[in-house]
Parts: C-alpha cells; sequence; structure tokens
C-alpha cells in the first residue's frame, strides 16, 4: 500500500479572508481503507484533494510514497485515482465506454487494448450493457459507477473518493459500497454517510481544520456525533 | 428525446466510414451549400442528405429530434429572410442552414466521439508547430458535445426550480442561476480534468 505523510500541512484559499481551511495537519496514512468524517467545512475535502495535488499546500508538506505533491503531481495523479461527489462533473465523454476509454488516452496504449480494457471494467461494474448508452442518461448510481469504472481503468494505486454516496439513494450506497469493499488498492474515503466507516481500517475526524481524532472507526463514529451532541 | 446527437451504432455503411472521411464530407458539403442559388438545389440537397440518413439507417423519430429544436428558429429567420429578400433566397438561406445542422448531426450519430477527437488532434497537429496542443483542440471538441447535455440538463433543472416556486416568467430569474451553475459546473470539470490527467 502507498505510504501518505502529511508534515505541517496548513492550506487557506486566496480571496477567502485569512481563515485557514488546515492547521498544522500531521498523520501518516498507510492502511488499506482510511474514513474522514468532519461536519461542512471542517476541511475534509481539502485535506484529500491534496492527495491527488488539485490543492498544494500553502505550508507544510504532502507525499505519497516519498512523492512530493508540490513538486511531482504529474507521476502523483499517475497513481492516485480521484472520485468526486458529483459524477456529472467528472463525465467527460458522451457514451459511457468513450468517456472510460478517455482515461487511458496519452498513456501509449493501442486502440485494441484500450477497448479490451474498457470492456473489462464495464464488465466488472455492470455497465457492460450501456457500452454505447449516452452517460447523461445514466441513473445517478450508474453514474457513479461510471465514475468510479473511470478512475479505476488505469489502475491507480490509491484511490481518493470525496463524499461517492452523497447524491445517491439507499440501493446505489450499497452498491457503490460493495464495490469499494472489493477493492484491492488503497482507498481513502470521505463521507458524511457513517456506517460506510464499519469497512474502514482507520478513521479520521477533521473539525475545524485539524485532526480532532485519529484511532478505530466505532470510536471515530461517536467521538464525531459527540460534536453535535 | 435529447437534443443531443450521440453515437447510435446501427453497423451501417456509414458508421464504419473513417471519422476523417466524414468530417471532410461535412466541410464539403457545407461549402457546397453556400454556393446554392436555387430552391430546387437545396430540395436536392435535402434528398441527398434523406438518403444519407437512411443509407445510416438512422430511425426517422431520431432524425427528427435533430430537427425539431430548431424549427421555431429556422421559422423565425425564414419570415425574416422572405421579407428582406423574397421567398427563393429564404428557401435556400434557411433550408441549407437546416441542411447542414442535419448533416453535422448525421456525422455525430455515426461517429464515436473518440474517433471525432483523434480525427481532429490528427488534423490539429500542424498547429503544434505555433503552439497549439492537438490534444485540447480534440479535448475541446469532446466538451463541446457534452456539454450540450450538461446545459441542456442545467436548464430543465433552473426551469423546474422556477415552476416549483410559483412558476415565474422571468428570464434573469432563469438566466442568472443557469449561468451561476454552469459555471460551478465548469470549475468542478477543471478539476475533475486535472485529477484524470488531462493537465499532464
Amino acid at each position: 500500500m502507498p505510504v501518505i505523510e502529511f508534515a505541517g500541512v496548513g492550506h487557506t484559499y486566496p480571496g477567502i479572508g485569512s481563515t485557514p481551511v488546515l492547521r498544522d495537519v500531521t498523520c501518516r496514512l498507510a492502511e488499506h481503507r482510511v474514513g474522514i468524517v468532519g461536519a461542512n467545512g471542517s476541511g475534509k475535502s481539502t485535506f484529500v484533494r491534496m492527495l491527488n495535488a488539485l490543492v498544494v499546500p500553502s505550508t507544510g508538506t504532502v507525499r505519497i510514497d516519498g512523492l512530493d505533491t508540490a513538486r511531482d503531481a504529474r507521476a502523483i495523479r499517475r497513481r492516485v485515482g480521484f472520485c468526486f461527489s458529483d459524477p456529472d462533473a467528472q463525465i467527460v465523454m458522451p457514451t459511457v465506454a468513450e468517456d472510460v476509454a478517455f482515461s487511458l488516452r496519452r498513456r501509449g496504449l493501442s486502440k485494441q487494448e484500450i477497448a479490451d480494457r474498457v470492456a473489462a471494467t464495464l464488465a466488472a461494474y455492470e455497465l457492460a450493457d450501456h457500452h454505447d448508452h449516452p452517460a447523461h442518461l445514466l441513473s445517478s448510481g450508474q453514474k457513479q459507477l461510471l465514475a468510479l469504472a473511470a478512475v479505476l481503468v488505469t489502475e491507480p494505486d490509491l484511490v481518493v473518493m470525496d463524499e461517492p454516496t452523497t447524491l445517491l439513494d439507499l440501493g446505489n450506497i450499497r452498491r457503490v459500497r460493495e464495490t469499494i469493499r472489493a477493492l484491492p488498492q488503497q482507498v481513502v474515503l470521505v463521507t458524511h454517510h457513517l456506517e460506510l466507516l464499519d469497512d474502514v481500517d482507520r478513521a479520521l475526524v477533521l473539525h475545524e481544520g485539524r485532526i480532532a481524532f485519529d484511532g478505530e472507526p466505532a470510536e471515530a463514529r461517536t467521538y464525531y456525533e459527540g460534536l453535535f451532541a | 428525446m435529447s437534443m443531443l446527437a450521440i453515437y447510435l451504432p446501427t453497423g451501417s455503411v456509414v458508421h464504419r466510414l473513417p471519422a476523417g472521411v466524414k468530417l471532410g464530407g461535412l466541410v464539403a458539403g457545407c461549402v457546397a451549400l453556400l454556393l446554392v442559388r436555387q430552391p430546387w438545389q437545396t430540395a436536392a440537397a435535402g434528398v441527398v442528405l434523406a438518403a444519407l440518413y437512411a443509407l445510416a439507417r438512422i430511425p426517422w423519430r431520431t432524425a427528427w429530434s435533430q430537427a425539431r429544436p430548431m424549427l421555431v428558429f429556422a421559422a423565425v429567420l425564414l419570415v425574416f429572410q422572405w421579407v428582406v429578400v423574397g421567398w427563393e433566397r429564404a428557401v435556400v438561406i434557411v433550408g441549407g442552414l437546416v441542411v447542414a445542422v442535419l448533416l453535422a448531426g448525421l456525422v455525430t450519430l455515426t461517429t464515436r466521439t473518440v474517433d471525432l477527437v483523434d480525427a481532429i488532434v490528427w488534423a490539429s497537429r500542424p498547429l503544434a508547430r505555433v503552439g497549439v496542443d492537438p490534444e485540447r483542440v480534440g479535448l475541446l471538441l469532446a466538451l463541446g458535445i457534452r456539454s450540450v447535455a450538461v446545459v441542456a440538463d442545467l436548464a430543465r433543472e433552473v426551469r423546474q426550480a422556477q415552476l416549483a416556486r410559483g412558476g415565474q416568467r422571468s428570464a434573469v430569474a432563469f438566466v442568472v442561476p443557469l449561468v451561476n451553475r454552469t459555471l460551478r459546473h465548469a470549475d468542478r470539470l477543471a478539476d475533475a480534468l486535472v485529477a484524470r490527467g488531462v493537465d499532464d
């Protein structure tokens, strides 16, 4: 599993005053599945966006297996797949297969290799019947699975998911949850659905830009619920 | 029925043509339409277009869905041109426009977007000498096609929100949230493109 290291990380977005969204965050994550919970505005999305170099910290360093996100963004993005909460914003191509294939552009693969990998990935996520289907006509759950398939077809070492179940109904939450459970890769999962913490090995609770709790998922859940008591 | 022309596989001979040939045919067809001067020539272009749709085995309902969104615009333009330049010229101008749009729709209905992108990237290679990234030109095309569906969905959601709040028919109340949501979508899409390595 990749080793994620945050060292004295702080971040302030320009134009939002001087309030930092992350403050002096230091941690080392090497578990198979890591869950992150926190209230809106607690800094959890900024935290995970740093894993893919979408956000570079104002202070401190973030390293993925020794690669610094401030210097090695390209190499890191080849190893870290990112899944957003709104799949509509992540789907680039008009049809299902084309969107998955889009992830494999510029990777030096032949058309046949791309077609084979796309077909295998769509079959794995029960989207094979939607190969040429317009992506915007899929259900919310199917769109989220497509977004995930488009990430996983590149075979990343680390999969980051920022609230992947937020827009889904119960059935689709279960479907995405089962998919996450089956992933062999390291997964960092931000969620508001606390039952998803049952599947992780370690959980962080972010509160006002700091790691307020770091430990067992069940204890993290209790701690987080206590913040709203 | 979506107003978006999206790949519709039927296995026809038109589908099997290389994307570059179809794009070249589209350009040639549009240039030919610019040279049309008589209504019968426009009608002939329409017959050729219908034959191409039939050859591509595109269902008439799908073909109709390509034309329907522009009918009001075409009708207004036809009346305007009729008054300004006479009926013959009006038929040539508006008919040519409709044929050109339907011809472009036929290209997207019979060609996978990735193949279109590849053809555009190939055709844009000479631009690399002046600093233009051909991959980005291709991406622009893909995003353009995809964005039609996205903005149409956003417009529908904004309209439904308007109806839910009493059905006010203010243009400002429609356009402002639509532009706002479109820009937010663009921001999120930019993040997603970077996350998917497009910026590499």
